[in-house]
């Protein structure tokens, strides 16, 4: 655990960077620092790896004050991955991950050997190992700069807006990524960014900094969407608060209908404005409108299925957006094999949370 | 103008022995160059203040004339190498040490950043991070300060050191054309073969250098 005790920084000329800081970065988990610019959060995460002394209180590792280590020596042990990599664009791939490793002294052959074991776990072709940082996209230097922040193995890894320069989609993928990475690995991430959505969809806990270096709020995301300290903390988040915070409304206890499922070989819609057509797997082939149909379900016209969601892994949100693609405003839960669990309209889903 | 290219063919000992002297009187100095502008680059990197004091003596120099240089040093170094090539070294500053000041300033933040994060000290930084990352600039002034500096050479004649600008005096004094000729080619030749050399020592030393604009 990373534990800041009152911390403060306060530049010669009277800037004040970070402003008594009381927080904890629970073990294993992603501590996301966020706010506006000018806000302290970069100053707060340096003050882990001691890029920056604080001028008051204290930052403690697992009990131990940051102060009492060499800065060089602490460094090895924490993982670092920044905005635009900072990859060596000297050392080819494989070097550059191995970097701390070479500091500590490992053999050459084990620490590039372990590295290309790393390559493959970040997604990155093992044909790559060879090559120089200039001859990579902006996605797969971001990947290489995760690799070579996890060399070493280090428990603690900071993160500094490592995704803010690649395009939306890239960071997307980079986040999952992340994502699955810490489900396997489990290490102490503290992760800055200045993007709300970002921070709710990486973070254990959300740290909000303000301008000044105030420490405004720390609170799980759904916390934070549901309840925000103050109006600062309240803007920051922006609109559709509400709608957001239906990611973390779980789906497991949500009724599903079943009255409007109906397999292809039936030709009963009676009073139904919508049935659901599946096939003898339970497979959903599309919504056909009770009207519309005159004889066999087999020959009707068919409305595509749209999204469906798999009830008790999705979220809320998940289902009602797929309500609200659907041709009949009914969301469609399917299992793992892709059969259809039931139905959910949009108040049904909206029960739940309420 | 009739070269007379039997000449040439029996004098090919004597040239080659001037174009040997005419290399070391030349290159000498941008290697005694290159040694001074390092530390004086990475100072001037350390203290920026210093920075523009330094270019503008360097700069200084370099429009003293060689001639007068030479009276100058002859005073302590007689009609010996050194009085030529410690005006040639002094002249090589005025290239080097702004191509080693932006060599080093050619290392992103963020590169500077993540090599401190991840817990090199400052002098390991220096040598295996950002020395490097400078070669590629610091060779494209080497380059400069080797192609100018075999050029200036032949000057050194007027105090009996000059490497081939023996044969150009010489050949002036005997009505010549063909010596003069024949050691101005030669030069011009030593001239670019050095600069391909150093092409090449860039493209081996720093292969990760070819995809980027520097």
């Amino acid at each position: 655990m990373i534990t800041f005790e009152g911390v403060t920084k306060r530049y010669p000329d009277g800037t004040v960077a970070l402003d008594d800081v009381t927080l904890e970065c629970p073990t294993g988990r992603i501590t996301v620092f966020v706010g506006t610019s000018g806000g302290g959060k970069t100053t707060a995460l340096r003050t882990i790896n001691r890029m920056v002394d604080p001028t008051g209180g204290r930052v403690l590792i697992d009990g131990g004050d940051v102060r009492d280590r060499r800065p060089a020596e602490l460094r090895r042990g924490i993982g670092y991955v920044i905005q635009h990599a900072g990859l060596f664009p000297h050392r080819t791939i494989e070097d550059n991950i191995a970097t701390v490793p070479y500091l500590l002294g490992r053999r050459k052959k084990d620490a590039r050997a372990a590295a290309r074991e790393l390559m493959e776990r970040v997604g990155l072709e093992p044909g790559m190992a060879k090559r120089y940082p200039y001859q990579l996209s902006g996605g797969q230097q971001q990947r290489v700069g995760v690799a070579r922040a996890l060399a070493a193995d280090p428990p603690v890894m900071l993160m500094d807006e490592p995704f803010s320069a690649v395009d939306p989609v890239v960071r997307a993928e980079l986040q999952d990524e992340l994502l699955r990475l810490q489900a396997e690995l489990r290490k102490t991430i503290v992760f800055v960014t200045h993007d709300i959505d970002e921070a709710i969809r990486l973070g254990d806990r959300i740290a909000v900094f303000r301008t000044g270096g105030k420490l405004v709020q720390v609170a799980a995301p759904e916390e934070l969407l549901a309840d925000p300290a103050d109006d600062f903390v309240a803007g920051f988040i922006g609109q559709n608060r509400g709608i957001r915070s239906l990611s973390f409304a779980g789906t497991s206890k949500l009724r599903l209908r079943d009255d409007v499922v109906r397999p292809v070989t039936s030709s009963d819609t009676e009073g139904l404005d919508w049935v659901l057509v599946v096939d003898e797997k339970r497979r959903p082939l599309g919504w056909a409108r009770g009207a519309d149909v005159d004889g066999s379900l087999a020959d009707a016209a068919l409305a595509p299925v749209g999204p469906t969601f798999r009830p008790g892994t999705d979220s809320v949100r998940v289902a009602l957006d797929a309500a609200v693609l659907s041709a009949s405003g009914l969301a469609v839960g399917v299992d793992g094999d892709g059969s259809v669990v039931g139905v959910a309209g949009g108040t049904d889903l909206l029960e739940g949370p309420r | 103008m009739d070269i007379d290219w039997g000449w040439i063919g029996e004098h090919t000992d004597t040239l080659s022995a001037n174009a040997v002297t005419h290399l070391r009187l030349a290159l000498l100095p941008v290697l005694f160059g290159l040694l001074i502008s390092l530390p004086l680059g990475l100072a001037c990197r350390r203290w920026g203040r210093l920075y523009a004091p330094v270019l503008t003596v360097s700069n200084i120099l370099y429009a003293i004339p060689s001639i007068a240089l030479f009276m100058v040093f002859i005073q302590y170094t007689g009609l010996e190498p050194a009085t030529v090539m410690i005006p040639l070294t002094l002249y090589s500053l005025s290239v080097l040490v702004p191509n080693v000041v932006d060599g080093l300033g050619s290392v992103s933040e963020p590169v500077r950043q993540a090599a401190t994060a991840m817990g090199f000290g400052t002098l390991r930084r220096l040598v295996r991070v950002e020395l490097p990352i400078a070669v590629p600039i610091v060779i494209a002034g080497v380059r400069v300060a080797a192609v100018s500096s075999i050029s200036l050479v032949a000057i050194g004649q007027l105090i009996g050191q000059g490497g081939l600008g023996y044969d150009i005096i010489r050949g002036y004094q005997l009505q010549f054309p063909t010596q003069i000729v024949a050691a101005s080619v030669l030069i011009v030749a030593l001239a670019l073969i050095t600069d391909a050399l150093l092409v090449l020592v860039q493209r081996l030393l720093t292969p990760w250098a070819r995809g980027r604009a520097a």
